[in-house]
């Protein structure tokens, strides 16, 4: 049984947090996601699980061990690093069999292991070659047969596809599923690639600036992101974002943005009114604004300030009273430059933020 | 018949590249023939004849001179002291270098000191090092014979002990049995002076090849279950293995050419128990009876014995050298 669990972990490295007070359980078998832009500490935080850097605050449990002052070895865990951390002299069966002859396995046994693992990643023809004959590719999944040689428990996974070309991480992506599925393991997967992490999570943690912003799976941080920092960061293209304040308009709540009164759903006003915010963000996704949406819908009137076409679908710029928002349309619709345009949006789409906390306000 | 090929096509391309590369090349190639290539040249010429101190007379005596100078006990002699002093700088400089760089590679506050204190030496001139060492190994002011009968040692001649069966007639044999037995003080002062010499160098040097070495390498051994010396073992050692041939092959061109401070602590004494080839060729040469044939045929058996060295040094280690 291998829980991860990090019970108010920090990391101060001189005067700079890299990681504050992260209390956050990964269960069992889970393959969880920690994500985050550069520098938000998600590296350092499994840094910190795999025993390559010491918490200043705060203990690691693994399964039911507390883990914090056992060395890396004895954590029974694998990592798999971003350059992947070949040795380059040795060949991929001695790159393989390294952490088993360092732990004294038999000889038969080391050989039996590594075959089982280049077997499981389809690189039995490579056990000959350096790392330095092999290609991006190649080299990650010598990195992988590292580390499941050894069936550890859990599996930390730096940034791995990050240095592979995008059709081979596309591909990486889903072996690891694959390989995640048979190794049963816990995987903790450090990425700042959103993409990757709501394809490969169950569940995944945004980090920002050393501070854990939301967790839940992929759908639930996606539908309902928690502060405005998560709303922009996943999405892309990211989520629109209009300064907005609450209005009455015929006695029901609204909120006024870019000019117009955007009737609100009443659940979602009687919320709002209970917040007491009175400056507020107001969010809409790109997917939900196009030209004409049923009954009822708040309509923007605005130019086109740009159009890009991704071939499947049309990421539609249209500029409105000094802002603007961005639209994913049909790729059959006809949409100039210079136009004028209409965008239509359901009032249950529309997502609130309380400008001063940065807080979502809604269900 | 057509009509004539424009003027540059009558000349093959690898022709008309070399003309185009020969101005780039007449710069270094002057400066090596004048400084290289005809030293080289006249040394050969100057091997076939027996002269007089300044070369106003001269007889031709054929390939008699070569035959003469290098199958003479002296120059036997002195191929093993350089051999042997080789030996004695290389090893340990060396190793006292990797030892130093690895200190020098630990991220401690304060480490920037330490690494300026172990590749001083390098800063410090041949003639500089040489008295600093004559002081101490001085037989009654030194303080390494100090240090020697603190410990209840006896004092050593440091400078003036040739030890060895060195001189005439000594077989390679004598001196092999006898490195033991009787130790060349001399060209053990000669070799520590040196290798204090070097240090500095071989430690800038194997801390340039530590650092290139990714942190990464060792986070996966140690999550690998490697401890230190397995560290050391399968990631330092493989990874630094270019840089210590370098300095391998640095440090044995060094040993040959050692000059300065045999000169200043020993002349190459007592009876020739530190007389390297250098050495013997600038006394041969430049010492009364000014004999600069046979100083010649040193020099390029200096020259033959560098480039076999070196060449051999490329074949055997050069080959189990990991390079990325």
């Amino acid at each position: 049984m291998a829980r991860v669990f990090f019970e108010g972990i920090t990391k101060r490295f001189g005067d700079v947090y890299a990681v504050r007070d992260l209390t956050l359980e990964v269960q069992d078998e889970e393959f969880f996601v920690l994500l985050g832009p550069s520098g938000c500490g998600k590296t350092t935080a499994l840094r910190i699980v795999a025993g390559l850097e010491e918490p200043s605050e705060g203990d690691i449990h693994i399964g039911d061990r507390v883990v914090t002052e056992v060395p890396a070895k004895d954590r029974d865990l694998a990592m798999v690093f971003q350059n992947y951390a070949l040795y380059p002299h040795m060949s991929v069966y001695d790159n393989i069999a390294f952490g088993l002859r360092m732990r004294k396995h038999s000889k038969d046994e080391i050989d039996r292991l590594v075959r089982d693992a280049v077997a499981t990643l389809g690189i039995a023809e490579l056990l000959k070659r350096k790392p330095g004959q092999l290609s991006g590719g190649q080299r990650q999944r010598v990195a992988l047969g590292r580390a499941i040689v050894r069936r550890p428990q859990v599996f930390l996974m730096d940034e791995p596809l990050s240095n592979l070309d995008s059709k081979m991480r596309v591909q990486m992506r889903s072996e690891l599923i694959r390989l995640h599925r048979e190794l049963g393991a816990t995987f903790i997967y450090v990425t700042h690639d959103q993409v990757e992490a709501m394809t490969m999570g169950a569940r995944l943690a945004v980090l920002n600036e050393g501070r854990l912003q939301q967790v839940g799976t992929p759908q639930d941080v996606y539908d309902r992101p928690e502060n405005l920092f998560v709303a922009a960061f996943i999405g892309s293209p990211a989520m629109n974002l209009l300064d907005a304040e609450p209005a009455q308009v015929d006695g029901k709540a609204c909120v006024r943005a870019g000019g117009v009164d955007v009737a609100l759903p009443d659940a979602l006003a009687k919320q709002l009114e209970a917040s007491g915010a009175s400056s507020l963000v107001m969010g809409v996704r790109p997917e939900h604004l196009d030209l004409s949406v049923k009954e009822p819908a708040v309509t923007f009137e605005g130019k086109v300030d740009l159009v890009e076409s991704l071939g499947s679908e049309q990421h539609i710029t249209v500029a409105i009273n000094g802002n603007s928002l961005i639209a994913r349309i049909a790729a059959s619709e006809k949409i100039e430059h210079g136009a004028s345009f209409q965008l239509a949006v359901a009032p249950q789409h529309v997502q609130l933020f309380n400008a001063s906390t940065k807080e979502r306000i809604g269900p | 018949m057509s009509a004539a090929a424009p003027a540059r096509r009558l000349l093959p391309r690898p022709v008309r590249e070399f003309l185009v590369a020969l101005p780039f090349l007449i710069p270094s190639l002057f400066l090596f023939g004048a400084f290289v290539f005809y030293p080289l040249g006249k040394s050969v010429y100057l091997g076939f004849f027996i002269s007089n101190p300044f070369r106003t007379r001269q007889i031709y005596v054929g390939f008699d001179q070569y035959r003469d100078v290098l199958t003479s006990s002296d120059f036997a002699t002195t191929l093993v002291v350089t051999g042997t002093f080789t030996l004695y700088t290389v090893v340990p400089a060396l190793a006292i270098g990797t030892f130093l760089a690895i200190i020098a590679n630990q991220k401690l506050p304060g480490i920037v000191i330490f690494r300026t204190i172990f590749s001083s030496t390098l800063a410090a001139s041949v003639a500089i090092s040489a008295v600093f060492w004559l002081v101490l190994l001085h037989p009654s002011l030194g303080v390494l014979n100090d240090g020697f009968e603190a410990i209840g040692l006896p004092r050593v001649n440091w400078l003036a002990d040739g030890g060895w069966a060195v001189g005439e007639r000594a077989t390679a044999w004598d001196v092999f049995a006898a490195w033991f037995i009787d130790p060349n003080w001399a060209l053990i002062s000669v070799s520590l002076a040196t290798v204090w010499m070097n240090i500095g160098l071989f430690t800038i040097i194997v801390l340039a090849g530590l650092q290139t070495i990714p942190d990464e390498l060792y986070e996966s051994a140690r999550i690998d279950g490697a401890g230190r010396w397995s560290e050391f073992w399968h990631v330092t050692l493989p990874m630094l293995s270019p840089t210590l041939f370098f300095a391998s092959v640095v440090g044995m061109i060094f040993a040959f050419q050692s000059f300065g401070q045999i000169q200043i602590l020993t002349q190459g004494g007592p009876a020739d128990a530190s007389k390297v080839l250098l050495f013997s060729i600038f006394q041969t040469g430049f010492e009364p009876p000014f004999r600069v044939g046979a100083a010649s045929v040193q020099a390029l058996a200096l020259f033959v014995i560098m480039l076999g060295l070196t060449l051999a040094q490329f074949r055997l280690i050069g080959g189990r050298v990991f390079y990325r």
